[in-house]
């Protein structure tokens, strides 16, 4: 039996996995794309439908950010316009070179490459955040606020390349700064099919040089154009599975609601770790299908989709019961006494 | 792929970031009402039990 050309259980997977990884990326604030297109390759989709389909949900999720946070901070709309004319020329050259991969036959061990790289990389960035974060004390607070501009980027401004882009922060920013930093992240996001937040915001932070509440709005502002550029693209040639990308926008809604309402109840410090632990171990999940796919052993690819969707269930499963553990807690506490008192 | 076959490519795309927005809007904002109108009932079965 089949629904919308899918079997029950992949339909429940789909569902469930789009949940979860709401629930991860509404707690930890990023977009999740870069969980669903590897998983997809795994799942055997060909790397344009997996990238493309990854790509249509982050415009998904961007959309629901966009209404959730709709006064995005600060825009620098002048920039998140040239940003997001540099990401689809970026996101199209990208998606160019994947269908040229995948003409050569490497499309999919090129992009599982990159993601073994990409999210170890991200995995070993969280575990060090969460190693600084058990030495960092009060006073050894940097003293950066908000509003600053990051010494790194005030010194790529010190170099006055023209043409000059004026910056609604006050400051200036190379026109070819702009166009490296917002090519490179566009590209990224082409040829693997991520919405590309967790490089974009730091590109604009670090190298363009705006205040960090301006850089996140910039980048939401100017990720939703291009996640919306990303889907027209690859729909263009047929390359997104709109069945799978409701299926995980039907469960990724819902969860992103509880992921970000447990960032009331539950500290990030207490799960950062094992977000990190399970950023390695998908990207030991993609090694282990690589690998598969190279030796042709088919049993490591059921290895892999435990490995990859396990971790994400499992990280997910610790926030849901760290909120309802915290509920418990608090519900106890607010028992009243017998004069009525709570005792809270 | 929306079946929309017959369709050039330029309209499917456009088709496909229209349904994919919409959806996403009517999901926000579904999720939205049923959070509304499931809070109170939690809290109510939560009292009753306390």
């Amino acid at each position: 039996m089949e629904l919308l050309g899918l079997s029950p259980a992949l339909l429940a997977l789909f569902v469930s996995f789009g949940f979860m990884v709401g629930v991860l990326f509404g707690f930890f604030g990023m977009g999740g794309s870069f969980l669903i297109t590897p998983t997809l390759l795994i799942l055997g989709y060909p790397a344009p439908v997996a990238i493309g389909s990854g790509l249509a949900f982050y415009f998904g999720t961007s959309v629901i950010a966009v209404l959730k946070h709709y006064d995005v901070g600060q825009v620098d709309y002048k920039l998140g316009a040239v940003l997001f004319v540099v990401l689809s020329i970026g996101i199209e050259l990208g998606s160019r070179l994947v269908f040229g991969l995948e003409a050569l036959g490497v499309a999919e061990l090129v992009t599982g490459v990159a993601y073994v790289v990409l999210l170890a990389g991200i995995g070993l960035l969280f575990l060090r955040r969460a190693y600084r974060l058990e030495e960092v004390t009060d006073d050894d607070d940097d003293g950066v606020s908000d509003e600053e501009i990051p010494p790194i980027a005030r010194k790529i401004q010190s170099y006055e390349v023209a043409p000059m882009l004026s910056l609604s922060s006050g400051g200036r920013a190379s026109l070819w700064t702009i166009l490296g930093s917002g090519g490179g992240v566009g590209l990224v996001s082409g040829l693997i099919g991520v919405g590309g937040g967790f490089i974009r915001m730091p590109a604009i932070y670090y190298l363009i040089g705006t205040p960090l509440t301006a850089a996140v709005g910039t980048s939401l502002f100017a990720g939703l154009f291009s996640g919306a550029f990303g889907t027209f693209t690859y729909g263009m040639s047929g390359g997104v599975d709109l069945t799978v990308v409701s299926l995980l926008l039907v469960g990724s809604a819902l969860g992103a609601r509880i992921g970000s309402a447990a960032t009331a109840i539950v500290e990030e410090d207490d799960v950062i770790i094992y977000f990190g632990i399970m950023m390695l171990l998908a990207s030991a999940g993609i090694g282990l299908s690589e690998l598969g796919n190279w030796l042709g052993v088919g049993s490591l690819d059921a290895l892999s989709v435990v490995l990859l969707v396990g971790s994400s269930f499992a990280v997910a499963s610790i926030i849901l019961y760290q909120v309802l553990a915290s509920s418990g807690r608090a519900e106890t506490t607010a028992r009243p006494t017998s004069d009525g008192d709570d005792r809270r | 792929m929306i079946e929309s076959a017959g369709l050039p490519p330029v309209v499917q795309a456009t088709a496909l970031v229209g349904v994919v927005f919409v959806q996403a809007v009517v999901l926000y904002a579904g999720y939205g009402v049923l959070e509304r109108l499931v809070s109170p009932l939690i809290d109510r079965v939560a009292n009753t039990s306390a």
